[in-house]
C-alpha cells in the first residue's frame, strides 16, 4: 500500500437532508508519460486513474453506497483536487479510494454525524 | 425525368442532414467532436443546462481551476448520471469523467487541470432520461503545461 498525503474536507456534523460539500486532495505527481526528463529520457506514465467515494452508514456492513466516482487522465493537474457534493442521510463514514498506475492504492475515511 | 427527381430529393436530404448537425460540434477539430459523440452514444447532443466555468485567460496551464455545474433537480426521477470534460489540443482528448447520482444532491464538480495550449473545452452532462447536454468554452493559455514543471 502506497502512502500519500491526503487532505479531506468534510463537515463533521450535518442536518438530515442537508447537501454537504466534500473536497479531497491527494499528493501525487500525475506524470503524464508525454514529458522528457532533463537527460532527454521519456518519463514513464504515473497517474491516478480512478477515484471513488462511497458512504457507509453506521451499523451496516458491506462496501457502502456509491456517492461519486471519477476517471482521471493526464490532463488532471498534479496533486489531484476534486470537489463534489452529497446529501447527508445518516451518520456514518465516507470512504475514499484512489487507484492508479504502478499499483497505486490509497484509502481514507471521514466520519459525519447527522442529526 | 425520374433520375432528375431522385437527384433533387437526394440533394435536399443531404442539405437537411448538414443543417441539423448541432452548432456546438461544428467548427471544432474532428477528434474533439468524435469523442463528445462517443461519450453521448446514441443520445442527442444539445447545448444548455450544463455550465463549464473556467478563466478565459489562463496564465499557467499547469493548474487551471475548472468547475462544471448542471441544472438538475437531482431527484430519483430526474438527475445527472455523468459529467465529462474534453479538450481540443492536449495530447489526449479526455480530461476527466465523473459519475454521480441523486444522492449527490447537487450536480456540481470542480477540479484542476492542465492545458497544453489555447484551445476549446467541452463539458458534457448525461441525464437520467438519456439526454446529453454540452457547453463549449474557449480558453486562451499564455504559459503552457508540459513544457516544464
Amino acid at each position: 500500500m502506497t502512502v500519500a498525503r491526503t487532505l479531506i474536507t468534510v463537515p463533521t456534523a450535518a442536518k438530515r437532508g442537508e447537501i454537504i460539500e466534500i473536497r479531497v486532495l491527494i499528493q501525487h505527481p500525475m506524470e503524464t508519460g508525454y514529458r522528457r526528463s532533463s537527460e532527454g529520457e521519456m518519463q514513464p506514465r504515473n497517474l491516478i486513474r480512478r477515484f471513488t467515494c462511497k458512504f457507509q452508514e453506521d451499523g451496516t456492513t458491506g462496501s457502502g453506497v456509491h456517492i461519486f466516482s471519477a476517471s482521471l487522465y493526464a490532463a488532471v493537474s498534479a496533486n489531484p483536487f476534486l470537489t463534489f457534493h452529497a446529501r447527508a442521510t445518516a451518520s456514518g463514514g465516507f470512504v475514499f479510494n484512489w487507484e492508479g498506475d504502478n499499483g497505486f492504492l490509497q484509502s481514507d475515511r471521514a466520519a459525519i454525524r447527522v442529526a | 425525368m425520374h433520375s432528375r427527381r431522385t437527384f433533387i430529393k437526394l440533394s435536399a436530404s443531404v442539405a437537411a442532414s448538414v443543417l441539423v448537425q448541432p452548432s456546438a460540434v461544428l467548427g471544432q477539430s474532428d477528434s474533439l467532436a468524435a469523442v463528445v459523440r462517443e461519450y453521448a452514444g446514441a443520445a442527442s447532443l444539445r447545448e444548455g443546462r450544463v455550465k463549464l466555468d473556467i478563466a478565459p485567460l489562463v496564465d499557467n496551464g499547469n493548474s487551471v481551476p475548472i468547475e462544471v455545474t448542471v441544472e438538475s433537480p437531482m431527484t430519483d426521477a430526474d438527475h445527472v448520471v455523468g459529467i465529462a470534460i474534453f479538450n481540443e489540443k492536449n495530447p489526449q482528448r479526455d480530461v476527466a469523467q465523473f459519475t454521480l447520482g441523486p444522492i449527490a444532491g447537487r450536480a456540481h464538480v470542480a477540479t484542476r487541470i492542465r492545458l497544453a495550449t489555447t484551445q476549446k473545452l467541452v463539458a458534457v452532462a448525461r441525464m437520467s432520461d438519456g439526454s446529453c447536454w454540452t457547453h463549449t468554452v474557449d480558453v486562451l493559455v499564455t504559459l503552457a503545461a508540459c513544457i516544464e514543471g
